[in-house]
C-alpha cells in the first residue's frame, strides 16, 4: 500500500517537471536562475498549468469515486451522467440571463443546477432493478445526453454554440495566472471529502447496512452530491468538461487496492491528476506547437480503457 | 389497403407540396429543380434510416436498438476523416465524390460487418454490456474523428467538414443520383427478406426450426444496414436518434407484426418528420435550431423512457 503512495507521488512529481518545461516558449532548467523572463513565464503559464491539470485530475477522479459509491455502481461518473451537464447549463443560463455576472454567482448557479441534474439522475437510479447493474451507466449516458442536447439547442437559439464548446471539451491551453484560482476551492473541497471518505464507502454498502451502522443515509448522500457538483461546477467553469477520469481512475485503483476509501482515495486523486497531466501533456507534444484538447485525448484513450474494464474477466478477489 | 398507410401518405403529400410552397419566392422554373432536390434527398434519407433500424432491430431482437445508438455513422464518419488523414485531402477530393462514397462506404460496411456481428453473438449473453459497448465505441469514434481533424491541415478540413454534423438545410447533392441507385436495391433486397425478418421476429430458436439460415439472414441484415447508413451520413450527415423516433412511432400507429407494412409506415413516417418538421421549424416557426438538434432532444428522451419501461414489465 505504502508502496503504491510513493510510486504515485514520484510519477506525479515527475509528470509536474516535464509540463513545466514543455510548451511553445524554448524553457530549460538552467534558465530559471539565469533569465528572469523565464521565471515569469513559468510564474503565469506553466505553472497554473501543471497545478490546474492536477487539481482537475485529481478532484474529478475523487468525484467520480464518490459518485460510485452513491450510486453503488462501478460504470459511472458525473462529467457523463449529467452533472457535467447540468453545470454547462448552469453557465448557458447565467449568460443569456445575466452576462456581466461576476464568476462567483456564475459558479454558484452552475453548481446548483449541476446538483439539480445528479439528484434527478439519482431519482431514475433509484427505480431501476438491481439485477441489471449496466443499465445504470446506460441511462446515465442518455440523460447526459439529454441534457447535453438541450444545452445545444438554448445555445444555437441564442448564438452562443461557439461559446459552449469551450465548455464541453474541456482543455487546459487558456489556463494562465488569475484564470483557474476556482479550482482551489474545488481541491478543498475534495480535501474536506476525505475526511468523510469512510461514510461514503459505508454507503457504498446500501442503505440497510448505513442505517444500522447508526449514520443518517440521506445526509451523507446530500453531502456526496455536494461535492460532486461542485467539483465538476468548478471543473467546467474554468477548464471545460473533462471525460472518463471519474470513471476508469477508480475502477483502476479499486482493482489494485480495495474499497476502504479512507487508505485508496489519496491514491485515486493522484492517478486522476497524473492520467489528466500526463494526457495534457501529450496533447501539447502530438502536433507540437499546436494544441490537441485534453478532452480528445482522454476521451480516445479513456474509451478504451473503459470498453477493457467492461469485457476484461471479473477477478473475485 | 391498410388505412392507416393511406393517410401516412396523404400526410407526406400534403408535407411535401408545403415544402415546396411555402415562402417561395421567385420564378417556379429555379424553385422546383431546387427544392425538388432537397425533397428527394430527404426523402432518401428518410427512407435509408428508418429501414436500417427497422433491420437492426430485427436482428439485434431488441425494440431500443439503432445504428447511430450502436455508433455505425460515426464510424462512417472516422473512415471518411481517416481517408482524408492518411490520404490527404487533395488526394479525396481529385478522384470524384462518387469514388470516396463507394470506397468508404465499402470500408465501412466491412469494418460494421466485422465489429458488429461478434458484437451481436454476444448479445443473447448479455444485452445491456452490448449496448453500452456500442455507445461507448461510438464516443470512441467520435473522439478518434476529433483527434484527427485537429491534425489535419484547415485547407484539407474542408472536405470532411460537410461530413461531420447532421444539416438537413445543406444537402451534397452531387452525391443524389448514386444514393438514389445504392438506396433503391438496398430497398429492394430489404423488401424481398421481409418474410425471412418476419421469421425472425419469432425468436432465434423458433426461427431456427422453421428452417431459417439465422447467420445468412443477420449478415444479409447487417449489410444492408450498413450500405443505408452510409447513404444517409453521405447526404446529411449523423442523426443520433431519427430512427428510434420513427421506428417507434411507426409500431404505435401501425401495430402489426409484419415487415412489409412496418417498412412502409415507418418509411412514410420518418420522410413526414424530416420533410414537414423541416417546413415547420424554418418556414413556420422561424426557429435558427437545426431539426436534427430537436430531433436528438425527443429522440433520448423517447429512450430513456423505453429502457425504463422495458425494465419495469
Amino acid at each position: 500500500m505504502t508502496r503504491w503512495y510513493w510510486v504515485g507521488v514520484f510519477a506525479l512529481a515527475l509528470l509536474s517537471l516535464i509540463s513545466i518545461f514543455v510548451g511553445v516558449i524554448d524553457l530549460s532548467p538552467r534558465d530559471l536562475w539565469r533569465d528572469p523572463e523565464a521565471l515569469r513565464l513559468v510564474g503565469i503559464s506553466r505553472f497554473p498549468r501543471t497545478i490546474a491539470a492536477v487539481i482537475a485530475g485529481g478532484t474529478l477522479a475523487m468525484a467520480g469515486c464518490v459518485m460510485q459509491m452513491l450510486v453503488r455502481n462501478r460504470f459511472v461518473e458525473p462529467m457523463t451522467a449529467g452533472t457535467g451537464q447540468g453545470a454547462a447549463l448552469g453557465i448557458l443560463t447565467v449568460t443569456i440571463f445575466a452576462p456581466q455576472a461576476s464568476i462567483f454567482l456564475k459558479m454558484g448557479l452552475a453548481s446548483g443546477t449541476a446538483l439539480v441534474a445528479s439528484l434527478g439522475f439519482l431519482a431514475v437510479v433509484r427505480r431501476l432493478p438491481p439485477t441489471q447493474p449496466l443499465l445504470v451507466p446506460l441511462v446515465g449516458l442518455v440523460y447526459g445526453g439529454i441534457i447535453g442536447a438541450g444545452v445545444v439547442f438554448a445555445a444555437y437559439q441564442v448564438d452562443l454554440l461557439q461559446f459552449i464548446s469551450v465548455w464541453l471539451n474541456g482543455e487546459f491551453s487558456g489556463v494562465l495566472r488569475g484564470r483557474y484560482e476556482l479550482l482551489w476551492i474545488a481541491a478543498a473541497g475534495a480535501v474536506l471529502t476525505y475526511f468523510v471518505a469512510d461514510q461514503f464507502a459505508i454507503v457504498g454498502m446500501g442503505q440497510a447496512v448505513t442505517t444500522s451502522l447508526g449514520l443518517n443515509y440521506k445526509q451523507v448522500v446530500l453531502m456526496g452530491l455536494v461535492a460532486i457538483s461542485l467539483i465538476s461546477s468548478l471543473t467546467v467553469v474554468t477548464v471545460g468538461v473533462i471525460p472518463f477520469v471519474g470513471l476508469v481512475v477508480p475502477n483502476i485503483i479499486s482493482r489494485l487496492c480495495g474499497d476502504n476509501l479512507r487508505r485508496t482515495l489519496p491514491l485515486v486523486a493522484m492517478m486522476g491528476a497524473g492520467l489528466t497531466l500526463s494526457s495534457d501533456i501529450a496533447g501539447r507534444l502530438i502536433r507540437f506547437p499546436f494544441e490537441i484538447p485534453v478532452g480528445t485525448v482522454l476521451g480516445v484513450v479513456g474509451a478504451v480503457i473503459f470498453l477493457w474494464l467492461l469485457y476484461r474477466t471479473p477477478r473475485y478477489v | 389497403m391498410y388505412r392507416p398507410l393511406v393517410w401516412l401518405a396523404v400526410t407526406l403529400c400534403l408535407c411535401c407540396v408545403g415544402y415546396m410552397i411555402i415562402g417561395a419566392r421567385g420564378p417556379m422554373s429555379f424553385v422546383i429543380p431546387f427544392r425538388g432536390a432537397k425533397i428527394v434527398a430527404l426523402i432518401l434519407v428518410g427512407v435509408s434510416i428508418s429501414t436500417s433500424t427497422v433491420l437492426f432491430q430485427t436482428v439485434s431482437q431488441n425494440r431500443i436498438l439503432t445504428p447511430s445508438i450502436m455508433g455505425f455513422d460515426a464510424l462512417y464518419v472516422m473512415i471518411l476523416t481517416g481517408a482524408v488523414f492518411f490520404l490527404g485531402g487533395m488526394t479525396v477530393a481529385a478522384v470524384s465524390a462518387h469514388l470516396a462514397f463507394a470506397v468508404t462506404a465499402c470500408a465501412m460496411t466491412l469494418a460494421a460487418l466485422l465489429l458488429f456481428s461478434t458484437l451481436l453473438r454476444s448479445a443473447h449473453n448479455n444485452l445491456m454490456r452490448m449496448i453500452l459497448t456500442g455507445i461507448v465505441l461510438g464516443a470512441l469514434f467520435r473522439s478518434i474523428t476529433d483527434f484527427m481533424q485537429r491534425l489535419i491541415d484547415p485547407n484539407e478540413f474542408a472536405v470532411i467538414q460537410a461530413g461531420s454534423f447532421a444539416r438537413f438545410t445543406q444537402i451534397e447533392t452531387d452525391l443524389l443520383l448514386l444514393a438514389s441507385v445504392v438506396c433503391t436495391i438496398a430497398m429492394v433486397l430489404a423488401w424481398r427478406m421481409r418474410f425471412a425478418l418476419d421469421v425472425l421476429t419469432l425468436g432465434r430458436e423458433a426461427a431456427v426450426n422453421l428452417g431459417l439460415d439465422l447467420q445468412r439472414v443477420q449478415m444479409q441484415a447487417l449489410i444492408l444496414t450498413a450500405v443505408l447508413v452510409a447513404v444517409s451520413t453521405a447526404l446529411v450527415g449523423p442523426v443520433a436518434f431519427l430512427g428510434l423516433l420513427v421506428v417507434s412511432l411507426a409500431r404505435l400507429v401501425t401495430p402489426v407484426e409484419s415487415h412489409g407494412v412496418i417498412f412502409i409506415s415507418a418509411g412514410l413516417i420518418s420522410t413526414i418528420t424530416l420533410i414537414g418538421g423541416q417546413t415547420f421549424l424554418e418556414r413556420v416557426l422561424q426557429l435558427s435550431t437545426p431539426l436534427s438538434v430537436v430531433i436528438d432532444l425527443l429522440g433520448g428522451a423517447l429512450f430513456l423512457i423505453l429502457l425504463l419501461n422495458g425494465q419495469r414489465r
